[in-house]
């Protein structure tokens, strides 16, 4: 046993240090992006929160609204199994792992906003469940603690466990896989449905206290998420050899396009909602479309994410556009940017501005947010890359054990740039 | 010697929180058998040749309430150093002579000094029925008109009373904050606002 | 670093034989959880004043000797523990973060902590300050009332209240400039009415009241059914018994998702290190209430708890000029607080929202 994982992780180190130029620059470029943050988050440790534009009347800015989008695409990652079981598409855990490994990236990414947010990071320790004093089950945020390290455990075990038997050369074990993928469909609904929750359960904030704000999550992940896993797909499937076909790829797109729809309706409702009744709770609405008293910065923001969705919509729902990869993929980046947009800075920051008392304060993230931002994305990103560096070959039988000789060798360096 | 009487409200904040850290349980304002301060009961003097008024006196006996001491300055105190009770001029006017800082705007029109400045005694004050009453019952004369604020004074609800809450409090006059002769509470200067977000760094 | 690594001799040994006496310690961190309802319980009457809760109360976990290194403890043990728990579920590795909270102290170990603080407070700001634990009376719920009809705006509470609460100052001329008040004054147009939106913190006339103006002076509402306690994530905020809501400063962990809960803004985040200097210190403080605070971590007004919970009025209270403030006892039937709400009209922010303030604004003309 030990053996074994000392060869896997020789081979895997072997492969994670071996790749094209394009691989070495895109890795130096993520650590160079995580050292950057890294020394940016040493400044935030050493000097507190101050450094963010984060003030008493906007509390929660630019990370918390990262995490929420990243706690949305680690939830619709692994939702693309159900097609994926469904439609009987080639290369099934191919995609399950992409899937899996895409959302334990993106949780890692949350994870990492959630702890650059915290005013006492010393204090880890009082968050954590049994150790500390988890405030459960009374707080959402407790609950997304929980959720979120069971997901990510779960997803880890998955992605373990198939790759374990890859490099075996064996089959994964149906018995194993099939109930904890079908155990993580409900697991992704529910870290999206808590984290709407951890705002839709405030009272005293009336832009989220909608019972429509979980669904509206949901919606806008399975836009975001498979954008993602769609360009991933093509970038694999020409670096790495991985065999998934074009018929899988436009299923998907067919699929996002309900997403888009139902997530623009949905948009529709609350506009609706807040415009036609016009109470007071309508100033943040108000705030983020058209600006309040002469504070108009999220404007742009906003209508860029509306138009980035509705192109989005017509470019997945005309059969032709759909099915031709230049406008499909300019589809996807358009979906990301208006999802991005959507539960980024457009759902924190309205909901927060005006603030309780009314009072306006336009927050923009300051350049050292930025930086922070850019070392978790980085990181984010790095996990992925390193991980799927040693999934693929292994996946696809090129990485395994070697029984004999107890050494790796890994067949022929592969040469491709993940 | 210039009689001040006008009461400027402005030195009140520095008054305020000193009264309130004296403000031990039931702690006289200032030492000496001063008329300043309620003795039980004072009859009313015999000029008026009258048997007290009963009505009055039952409200008169009927509660006291530790007060802070009353707003008048110890350099024109007690009255009676000037006004010694000979020839008194009960005609209403215009003070030419003295007080010449008094501004009556306090129902100027039917009012003036002596309905509520005992004539006989200046230490005192009197109420309608002519009972005389010391400086510091004067919530008494006050509560003859503004019977409504007068109960919520007793309460606690209108005016202000320091000491402890679960015990012994020392009230605030009427006249502490409101100038008998111009009740108007005078404006004052706020201090300084809150930071604004964006001067926080 | 010689007392932030946990000395072995500083683990009390009993704290095994407790544990596995008690047979309840096992891994699940949610059985042993106290609950609201039992915090908001009145307290036992035989508490020794100058520490906080009564040990009979919570089952007694004596880890004393721990309590002098809590947070640096906690921190260098993160890991360590991290690992037990997912190797074997320790219980006594468990038990000791668990015990480093204030609200599960024993008296002993609050004395301890409060020694603790008050030697690091002299050592950071040179200063005696005395941190006291004054318990909850029985019987007693408080409750404040504030006249709108009196409010000048002229802001000597929030003054007062800074001065009181050792909160941090402005520093124009440091590196960071962070002042925090607990109380803010909105001024709002008599014609609009008590309108949020149109109110204003800032206003800086000569001479308040401006006409045609009103001030309404928020701080926190010390709600019955308070969100912010509710949705914090650590359990380092709760209300006691007597009703005031508190935060315990060295749990806190800055999520600022109280922040975020509170319907009425009170509460503050210390986005940087408290500029305190050493003059405006107020050296007799609560360690609920305005002992000197950190960087990194939520406060908020407790009306004065460490004046309160021994009789006095808050300060606010005392130097408001026009008598706009009250304060008291809801369940004393003479109190004022009682008069104002059987004889005025009362308004309650926000009343929408089920948050239950005690804090009650009314009209007095």
């Amino acid at each position: 046993m030990l053996n074994k994982l000392f060869q896997f992780i020789k081979g895997a180190v072997h492969h994670i240090t071996h790749g094209g130029r394009v691989y070495y620059m895109w890795v130096a470029f993520l650590l160079l992006l995580i050292a950057w943050g890294g020394y940016g988050y040493s400044n935030q440790f050493r000097e507190g929160l101050i450094v963010t534009s984060m003030r008493d009347q906007v509390m929660w800015g630019f990370y918390i609204g990262n995490f929420t989008f990243l706690v949305g695409v680690a939830a619709a990652a692994v939702v693309l199994v159900i097609p994926a079981y469904i439609y009987h598409w080639g290369p099934i855990y191919e995609i399950v792992i992409i899937g899996e490994l895409l959302a334990i990236s993106a949780i890692i990414m949350c994870l990492g906003f959630v702890s650059v947010d915290i005013g006492r990071p010393d204090r880890f320790t009082h968050i954590m469940p049994l150790i500390g004093s988890l405030n459960w089950p009374r707080s959402m945020l407790a609950w997304d603690v929980l959720v979120l390290n069971m997901y990510l455990i779960l997803n880890v075990s998955i992605v373990s466990h198939i790759l374990w038997r890859a490099f075996h050369g064996r089959e994964p074990s149906k018995g194993f896989v099939v109930p904890l993928v079908l155990f993580s469909i409900p697991a992704a609904v529910s870290i999206h449905s808590v984290t709407a929750f951890l705002y839709s359960g405030l009272g005293g904030r009336p832009f989220w206290n909608d019972a429509i704000l979980a669904p509206r999550f949901l919606a806008s992940a399975f836009c975001s998420g498979p954008a993602i896993i769609l360009i991933l797909l093509q970038i694999l499937r020409k670096t790495a050899g991985l065999n998934i076909k074009d018929a899988a790829i436009q299923k998907i797109a067919e699929l996002m396009a309900y997403a888009i729809a139902i997530n623009l309706f949905f948009l529709g409702a609350e506009l609706f909602k807040e415009y036609y009744s016009d109470t007071n709770h309508i100033t943040h609405a108000q705030y983020l479309y058209f600006g309040l008293k002469g504070a108009t910065g999220l404007g742009i923001y906003a209508w860029t994410s509306v138009a980035a969705n509705v192109v989005a919509l017509v470019l997945f729902l005309v059969p032709a556009t759909r099915n031709n990869f230049f406008t499909l993929n300019v589809g996807c980046v358009l979906l990301y940017v208006g999802v991005y947009i959507e539960k980024g800075i457009g759902l924190v920051i309205p909901g927060l501005t005006p603030d309780t008392l009314g009072e306006i304060y336009e927050y923009v993230p300051t350049r050292h947010e930025m930086q922070v931002a850019a070392g978790v994305f980085g990181l984010g990103f790095l996990a992925f890359t390193v991980m799927i560096k040693v999934a693929i070959p292994v996946a696809l039988g090129k990485l395994t054990y070697k029984p004999r000789d107890g050494e790796v060798l890994p067949a022929e360096p592969v040469e491709h740039a993940v | 010697m210039q009689l001040r009487t006008r009461i400027n409200l402005s030195w009140l904040w520095l008054v305020l929180p000193l009264l309130s850290c004296q403000s031990a349980p039931g702690k006289a304002a200032i030492d000496g058998p001063d008329p300043l301060h309620s003795e039980p009961l004072k009859q009313a003097p015999a000029e008026a040749g009258l048997p007290p008024n009963p009505i009055a006196l039952a409200m008169h006996s009927s509660e006291t309430f530790a007060v802070a001491k009353p707003p008048i300055s110890e350099d024109m105190w007690p009255c009676t150093t000037c006004h010694d009770g000979n020839d008194v001029n009960r005609n209403r006017r215009v003070l030419k002579e003295e007080h010449t800082n008094i501004q009556l705007h306090h129902d100027e029109e039917h009012r003036w000094c002596l309905d509520c400045h005992d004539a006989t005694n200046r230490d005192y004050l009197h109420l309608a029925s002519g009972v005389t009453i010391t400086f510091d019952e004067s919530y008494k004369l006050c509560g003859q008109c503004h019977g409504d604020k007068y109960r919520d004074w007793r309460m606690g609800v209108h005016g202000k009373r320091t000491g402890q809450w679960n015990g012994e409090k020392q009230y605030l006059l009427c006249v502490h904050c409101h100038s008998p002769h111009e009740p108007h509470f005078k404006p004052l200067k706020p201090e300084a606002p809150p930071a604004r977000p964006t001067s926080i760094r | 670093m010689a007392d932030t690594s946990p000395n072995p001799q500083d683990l009390d040994p009993n704290a095994v034989h407790g544990c596995a006496s008690g047979g309840s310690c096992g891994c699940s961190g949610g059985t042993d959880d106290v609950s609201e309802a039992d915090m908001d319980a009145p307290m036992d009457g035989n508490q020794v004043m100058g520490t906080y809760y009564d040990g009979g109360k919570i089952e007694n976990r004596s880890m004393g000797g721990l309590a002098l290194t809590r947070r640096e403890f906690a921190t260098s043990m993160g890991i360590v523990t991290g690992a037990i728990a997912a190797a074997g579920c320790s219980g006594d590795a468990l038990e000791v973060f668990k015990q480093t909270r204030l609200r599960e102290m024993t008296q002993p170990q609050v004395k301890e902590f409060l020694a603790r603080l008050e030697r690091e407070y002299k050592a950071k700001y040179n200063t005696d300050i005395t941190v006291g634990a004054t318990p909850p009376a029985e019987g007693v719920k408080f409750a404040y009332a504030l006249d709108l009809s009196r409010c000048i705006g002229c802001r000597r509470c929030v003054h007062a209240c800074v001065k009181e609460n050792n909160q941090s100052r402005p520093n124009p001329e440091g590196e960071h400039n962070n002042p925090i008040q607990w109380i803010k004054v909105l001024e709002m147009e008599k014609e609009k009415g008590i309108n949020l939106e149109e109110a204003d913190p800032y206003y800086n006339p000569d001479k308040v009241p401006r006409e045609g103006h009103f001030y309404m002076p928020v701080a926190c509402q010390q709600c019955e059914n308070p969100p912010c306690t509710k949705v914090c994530p650590v359990q380092a905020t709760w209300k006691e018994a007597d009703g005031i809501v508190v935060i315990d400063y060295d749990w806190c962990i800055g999520c600022r998702y109280c922040m975020v809960a509170c319907p009425y803004g009170a509460r503050r985040f210390n986005w940087a290190e408290p500029h305190l200097p050493q003059k405006d210190i107020n050296p007799n403080t609560h360690v609920l209430g305005n002992r000197p605070r950190s960087k990194g971590v939520v406060e908020k007004c407790t009306w004065c708890i460490q004046r309160v919970r021994n009789g006095r009025y808050p300060a606010c209270v005392e130097i408001c000029p026009v008598g706009a403030r009250k304060f008291g006892n809801l369940n004393d039937p003479h109190g004022e607080i009682r008069a104002v709400l059987e004889n005025k009209r009362v308004y309650i922010l926000k009343e929408d929202l089920n948050t239950q303030p005690k804090f009650f604004y009314f009209f007095g003309v």
